[in-house]
């Protein structure tokens, strides 16, 4: 069997990141690269089996062991220092001379090169190495850059969501957020109120002081009307200035009637525009969950209605429950019982 | 064209003449958009016309602009990622020009529908001082783009070297080429590269 002879600094070239050891397992040198990742770790001089935690294959731990695992791969990491994991490969010299082992960082450690001042040049030309870090880093920027088309088609997608549910004057839901809430209740079997707000006079605003004056009295009313009812309340503009407010868990009587003169008497204050004074009021009507024996929306949507056109007639400035005997009536019945604004109890049938 | 390469024009705009003026280069090339996604790709017009909308927008000559272009790519503080990749390339200014053959493949590497122009290197003979790259793509301007980067590049590595376009082979190859010559590939300490732990 012929040999292959090489110069002493051979090894080196071909394998930078090799280590040599005697017949007696002493470490005796290490290519430029091992000797760089190893760095202040003591290993030349050292037996190998000791500067090294041997994993696999496992019972490493004699030199004959290791010289009778050559050509398998192994795994190992440095004893000394941060535990580098290696990967390796070991090749026993003719005539128990000792040996030879390669190693390469294991995938793992690659983030950081095994947190070692490594450079392309302590690795071979053909050690893929560096183009894995090339890829790791385009990979990462290629993320980024994905990551932030995503964030902003996120954003984009929660605005147009938003807006799809939003009266864009004046930022209060929408039919359609109405119908979702709505549904959801009825579903849930929660009780709830449903009031149909009408403002008065507004009309006469849009006519005489444009549409400007009419849109900006319309913002402050919204407002007035978040101001009156409570954060789980949903108020919504359903028209022009027709409003729906959603009280939810709130059935009793008095206390929407308390809310509705609170309501009215807020729409009521005066509402300055560029230096002219608008004045509006409102008229309610209100349908209560608890007085149907299962709530259905249109039908609760109806009576409000009724209670509020009710309302109307009595007046501007009123507002009606729809009472639950004459629900299963049509509804204008001008006999039917309702709760007036007044609190005086003569006004009340 | 794809939106990398849009977005690198816009981002040298916005980083080097201000955001006022990219917005006044979406109004003059009269873009239904204020900004290219990066990881989207564009129609070619669109690409040109926006280029050519910036030209006009700074008053500057094509060449030059993208020239600039090139040399924000690799010297802006924002372009580091840019720069970082293409240190990847070779230890010195030598073995990164003849990495230039590969460009296209490792950018699709990173990027699948990232197209960029295919560059073979020439070395020269003799005392191996001179490279001729060849972009295997005429008209688009690229090779304007790629001078500024050589120079930038070079600057980085500390190295001394001149690149300048050379005039067409004959009518038949209009190819452009840039030819490299190499003072000297230790000129100054050029700037440091990490293979990994740079921390932004």
């Amino acid at each position: 069997m012929s040999g292959v002879k090489l110069g002493a600094g051979a090894l080196d070239t071909l394998l930078p990141m090799h280590l040599r050891f005697d017949d007696r397992g002493i470490v005796r040198h290490l290519g430029p690269g091992l000797a760089r990742l190893a760095g202040k770790r003591k290993i030349v001089g050292q037996p190998v089996l000791d500067a090294f935690q041997w994993t696999r294959p496992s019972g490493i731990d004699t030199l004959q062991t290791l010289l009778s695992v050559a050509g398998q791969r192994l795994r190992l990491n440095f004893r000394a220092g941060r535990r580098v994991r290696l990967r390796g490969i070991v090749q026993p010299m003719e005539q128990g001379a000792g040996g030879i082992i390669d190693l390469a960082l294991d995938l793992s450690e690659l983030r950081d090169l095994g947190g070692a001042p490594l450079t392309r040049r302590d690795f071979s030309p053909t050690d893929p190495t560096v183009d894995i870090l090339y890829l790791i880093e385009a990979n990462n920027a290629a993320m980024a850059a994905s990551r932030r088309l995503i964030d902003r088609l996120q954003g984009a997608k929660c605005q147009a969501e938003t807006q799809a549910f939003t009266d864009m004057l004046t930022g209060l839901s929408n039919r359609r957020a109405l119908d979702r809430v709505l549904d959801r209740l009825v579903e849930s079997g929660e009780p709830f109120s449903l009031t149909h707000v009408d403002l008065d006079f507004f009309k006469k605003v849009n006519d005489t002081l444009g549409h400007a004056a009419g849109d900006y009295v319309l913002t402050v009313a919204a407002t007035r009307l978040r101001d009156a009812t409570r954060q789980t309340d949903t108020v919504a503009r359903v028209g022009g200035d027709e409003f729906v407010v959603l009280f939810r868990g709130l059935t009793d009587p008095n206390t929407l009637n308390i809310i509705a003169g609170r309501i009215i008497s807020s729409l009521e204050q005066p509402v300055n525009f560029e230096g002219k004074t608008c004045t509006i009021s409102a008229s309610l009507g209100t349908a209560i969950s608890t007085h149907y024996s299962s709530p259905d929306v249109d039908r609760m949507m109806a009576d409000a209605d009724a209670a509020l056109y009710t309302a109307k007639r009595a007046g501007r400035g009123q507002y009606r429950i729809a009472a639950p005997d004459t629900l299963q009536d049509s509804a204008g019945n001008d006999d039917r019982p309702a709760l007036s604004r007044s609190d005086d109890a003569a006004a009340r049938p | 064209m794809h939106g990398l390469i849009n977005r690198s024009l816009q981002n040298f705009v916005q980083d080097v003449y201000g955001p006022e003026v990219w917005t006044d280069v979406v109004a003059r090339a009269e873009l239904e958009f204020d900004e290219f996604e990066a990881m989207l790709t564009y129609d070619d017009d669109l690409s040109f016309s926006v280029l050519q909308a910036t030209c006009d927008q700074l008053s500057k000559p094509r060449e030059v602009l993208l020239e600039d272009l090139g040399t924000y790519l690799v010297t802006h503080p924002n372009t580091w990622r840019i720069r970082r990749l293409l240190r990847f390339g070779g230890a010195d200014l030598i073995d990164f020009l003849l990495s230039l053959d590969d460009l296209a493949d490792r950018a699709r590497l990173a990027v699948p529908d990232l197209v960029l122009p295919q560059i073979h290197v020439i070395s020269g003979a003799g005392d191996g001082a001179r490279y001729i790259l060849r972009c295997e793509e005429v008209g688009s301007g690229m090779e304007y783009i790629a001078l500024g980067c050589l120079r930038a590049m070079a600057d980085d590595y500390g190295a001394l070297a001149m690149a300048q376009l050379m005039d067409p082979l004959d009518d038949a190859d209009t190819s452009p080429r840039i030819e490299v010559t190499l003072l000297s590939t230790k000129f100054a300490a050029g700037n440091r590269f990490e293979l990994t732990g740079e921390v932004h």
